[in-house]
């Protein structure tokens, strides 16, 4: 095939909303969604803040099977309020994560994925929207016993914040070329360190920092896809199939230290990194 | 944010609900389900405000062509008439596997 041919036997990933990126990746015909929009569970703090709801509120949990295993998809809606976090979407995937949990108590086996794409905490919702993305951290590292936790960045919004450390603590992580993974956004580093500091606009620059062929390069993800929903379903696919870490990323403490000993802040820059740290999680 | 409310006669049942769209910039969700009464009803939620007489023209034109007795909620996020008339019409077809 050549080059064109690649390109139109695609199907993006990203243009997908979050319920069509969670039936993409399960089985054909297998996708079933808990509490979907017709049950109606939508914050109850946008509307009095004159926002409207959406009525899944941004989250969509998807049972089905993934590879002929049981499997439960926690999708996140780009378009909705920039993906962020509420009280009652975060809960959706925080219960989501703790019924995959009683599965493994119960001796049975269910393959937990969670798709991010995601600002962050909900701004309007504040400190709930914070206590329950601690509950998806929570749920993440009690599963991780069990089963590895594939985390999958679509793009183009990005995961940041909270949901940062969550996409961190998942024991496989899977990005697009598109997709972004820091703590902050480049937006917020400029309006709090000034322009001299980030432009956020350079986005050759953000993404030779922050994008995903960088994350990879250095070991803080673990996988880089095309925007293609079968190379995300694969790479979704062999995750699973490698079985538990022996040791996560977030259990290499001291490796951790060592990796930031090797920099030094005065002469940094993504080039430099990816010859200090090669992957090498 | 407006809440907006109307209502349409409708000589048929409505069998299958159905879910279309998303809160986004530009964009709406609607949901259509069998409505308990007779006719049709239509809930809005819009984020933009005084655009009562456009919400009514849209409506008055789709139901010029759709008679089922439906409920359907809009949530928008600043949808233009074209696309509200696209998932009205999608959502329809969602629910009948035909366009109206």
């Amino acid at each position: 095939m050549n080059a064109h041919d690649t390109f139109i036997a695609r199907h993006s990933f990203i243009e997908l909303t979050a319920r069509e990126r969670a039936r993409a990746l399960l089985d054909p015909g297998t996708f079933r969604e808990l509490i979907g929009p017709f049950d109606r569970l939508e914050s109850p703090w946008l509307a009095m803040q004159n926002v409207v709801c959406q009525a899944d509120d941004g989250a969509v949990i998807a049972r089905g099977t993934l590879g002929g295993e049981a499997a439960v998809v926690a999708a996140i809606e780009p378009a909705f309020q920039g993906g962020s976090i509420g009280e009652v979407s975060g809960t959706k995937i925080a219960a989501a994560l703790e019924l995959a949990l009683r599965e493994f108590e119960a001796g049975r086996s269910i393959r937990p994925v969670v798709l991010f794409e995601t600002g962050g905490v909900r701004l309007q919702e504040a400190n709930l929207g914070l206590a329950v993305i601690a509950e998806i951290h929570a749920a993440i590292v009690a599963l991780q016993r069990y089963v590895p936790v594939v985390g999958v960045i679509g793009g183009m919004v990005g995961c940041f914040g909270g949901m940062s450390l969550a996409a961190a603590l998942c024991n496989r992580l899977v990005m697009t070329r598109q997709a972004r993974l820091g703590m902050n956004g480049p937006e917020v580093i400029e309006e709090e360190a000034g322009v001299e500091e980030l432009d956020s606009r350079d986005r050759r620059l953000i993404w030779s920092m922050i994008g995903g062929e960088q994350r990879v390069a250095v070991g803080l993800a673990d996988t880089l896809v095309e925007d293609d929903t079968d190379q995300v379903r694969d790479a979704v696919l062999a995750a699973f199939a490698a079985g538990v870490n022996k040791s996560n990323r977030t259990e290499q403490v001291d490796a951790q230290l060592e990796r930031l000993g090797r920099i030094d802040p005065a002469a940094i820059d993504p080039v430099v990194l990816r010859s200090l740290w090669q992957g090498n999680a | 944010m407006e809440n907006l409310r109307y209502h349409y006669p409708a000589t048929r049942p409505v069998l299958h609900r159905a879910h279309v769209g998303v809160v986004g910039s530009g964009d709406l969700e609607i949901l259509l389900s069998p409505s308990e009464t007779q006719r049709a009803e239509v809930v809005i939620r819009t984020s933009v405000d005084g655009y009562e007489h456009v919400w009514k023209s849209v409506l008055d034109r789709f139901f010029s062509r759709y008679d089922g007795a439906a409920r359907l909620e809009l949530n928008d996020f600043g949808a233009t008439p074209g696309v509200v008339m696209l998932r009205l019409a999608e959502a329809v077809e969602a629910s009948e596997g035909d366009a109206p």
